[in-house]
């Protein structure tokens, strides 16, 4: 009966392997120009801890098998010196993986976040509401108009709460449903949300933050390849969050000109 | 003797179509029932009605591929006759008259990702359904004042899902929206007594008035109320028109 879990163990440890060795459910394709390292220290999270759960099990597997079925009177053996000791080689050997996958993530994780956008970035705005995301482009002025809380309107499509009667800097402000931006070109996204947590999620360009309702949060990116991308709101943030989402189109910067024009059209 | 006659007629007439009202409970109805009509018009020139860019959802997007659907807060005809307004009776009408809602089922469709109609007019307890054409979820999420007495409620409706039957309780203008689709916004105007909307050139019609002198609103979503007085004698139309100054 060992013997047969002993097995188990081994074929649930294989067979669980195998997807994740042929990158059976890997991420989409990275289409920015920072996700190579958080693609390669995917990689080595996975690398770790694969080979350190097939040890495990294989090890496991072992001592199932060989000593499951102590002769009569055979003395137990223990790990040397004792639990106390078993307890501190687990904590340095996890410690460490910990650390050394931490100080490699960090590496990653600055090079997004601790690097401010370069000056030419093309500023976008992201406002995250109940259960849709709207984008703003700051129009010939290059300027954000404030918004004003009181003038939200979703029934005159006033998203952002524009002054478009008295404020010269609202009139050419550009409101989207849609994100598009120029392939190869850095994005300062500018993100705030309306009501409560969201999350601006676009897996292809290794991007995912979350709106925290009161903070004015910002990042950047720039895309790489032409196509359409799903945004979608990874933070549980009501009734209809399973439906919140909005589309990105990256475009050559021709296409992009076109769109605005149609966009600002709509306004 | 024959004016003794023609009188003892007239009496006998008024006591026989007074006891026929007791007795049918003044159901207002045809018979020597007038009307209020008349026309309502924007004066000045239509404000611009923003695009609605329908992106997040892809069967939305199809249905307007060609040409982007507006919003509908003012919609003005060719002679400047302003649509969705309702006009309703706010004073005059005897109680007799205020005591049923209309058997009519009215149908609130959810079309290519709008509200049809942009504003439903109803009586206080009449029933009406809401119905859904598109291939795509809907939410339908009113938003009454509970201290109206009207209760809010939020469903869902996903395609081919049974229509959904309600009535409102108390008059109120009730903005009804979907939580999936922003754009969407439409009204639910309830009033005591008859009632009537606009058509496409800004006619309205409110049948089954009896003859009395009254005071009608015409309520507009952006322009707010406006009210007249008019008189309906037995078996003519009263007429108001009214005029919206567009801002």
């Amino acid at each position: 009966m060992a013997k047969f879990f002993a097995i188990t163990i081994l074929v649930i440890a294989i067979l669980s392997a195998i997807p994740i060795l042929r990158h059976t459910w890997w991420m989409a394709e990275d289409i920015s120009t920072h996700g190579a390292p958080i693609d390669e220290q995917m990689s080595e999270t996975m690398a770790e801890a694969g080979i350190s759960f097939l040890a495990s099990q294989f090890i496991l597997a072992f001592f199932i098998w060989k000593f499951s079925n102590p002769r009569p009177g055979e003395k137990i053996k223990n790990f040397p010196g004792g639990a106390k000791a078993m307890v501190w080689a687990a904590v340095l050997l996890v410690g460490t993986e910990v650390l050394a996958l931490g100080v490699f993530g960090a590496k990653a994780w600055a090079n997004v976040y601790f690097t401010p956008p370069s000056s030419s970035a093309m500023p976008v705005q992201v406002q995250s509401g109940q259960f849709a995301f709207y984008f703003r482009y700051p129009g010939p002025d290059g300027k954000f108009a404030p918004i004003h809380p009181e003038l939200i309107s979703e029934s005159t499509q006033n998203f952002y709460g524009l002054d478009t009667n008295n404020d010269p800097d609202a009139k050419d402000d550009i409101v989207t449903a849609e994100m598009a931006i120029p392939v190869n070109r850095e994005i300062h996204l500018l993100m705030h949300s309306k009501d409560v947590g969201h999350s601006f999620f676009v897996p292809e360009l290794r991007v995912q933050q979350d709106f925290v309702p009161g903070l004015d949060l910002s990042l950047h990116f720039t895309a790489t390849k032409v196509g359409r991308y799903e945004i979608v709101c990874t933070q549980l943030c009501g009734l209809g969050h399973y439906n919140m989402k909005a589309y990105l189109s990256v475009l050559s910067q021709q296409d992009f000109d076109d769109w605005m024009k149609k966009e600002a059209a709509m306004q | 003797m024959r004016k003794e006659s023609s009188f003892a007629a007239v009496l006998s007439a008024v006591v026989l179509v007074c006891s026929g009202a007791l007795i049918l409970n003044q159901k207002v109805s045809a018979a020597g029932e007038g009307k209020i009509s008349g026309t309502v018009r924007l004066d000045g020139p239509a404000p611009h009605m923003k695009g609605i860019e329908m992106s997040k959802d892809p069967y939305c997007a199809k249905a307007h591929a060609n040409e982007p659907a507006h919003l509908e807060q003012v919609v003005v005809g060719s002679n400047g006759g302003l649509q969705n307004v309702v006009l309703y009776i706010t004073e005059g009408l005897p109680a007799s008259a205020l005591a049923e809602a209309p058997k009519e089922v009215l149908v609130f469709d959810q079309k290519n990702c709008m509200y049809t109609p942009h504003v439903l007019a109803m009586d206080a307890g009449q029933t009406f359904k809401v119905t859904s054409s598109d291939q795509t979820t809907h939410n339908i999420h009113p938003l009454p004042n509970p201290m109206t007495g009207n209760i809010p409620w939020n469903q869902s409706q996903p395609p081919g899902a049974a229509p959904i039957e309600k009535s409102w309780k108390a008059p109120e203008v009730i903005p009804v929206k979907c939580n999936i689709h922003p754009w969407m916004n439409g009204w639910h105007v309830v009033v005591k007594g008859p009632y009537a909307v606009t058509d496409g050139s800004g006619n309205y019609s409110i049948n089954n008035v009896p003859p009395g002198n009254y005071a009608v609103t015409a309520w507009q979503e952006l322009y707010g109320t406006q009210t007249q007085k008019v008189t309906v004698a037995a078996g003519k139309a009263g007429t108001a028109d009214f005029t919206f100054k567009a801002k």
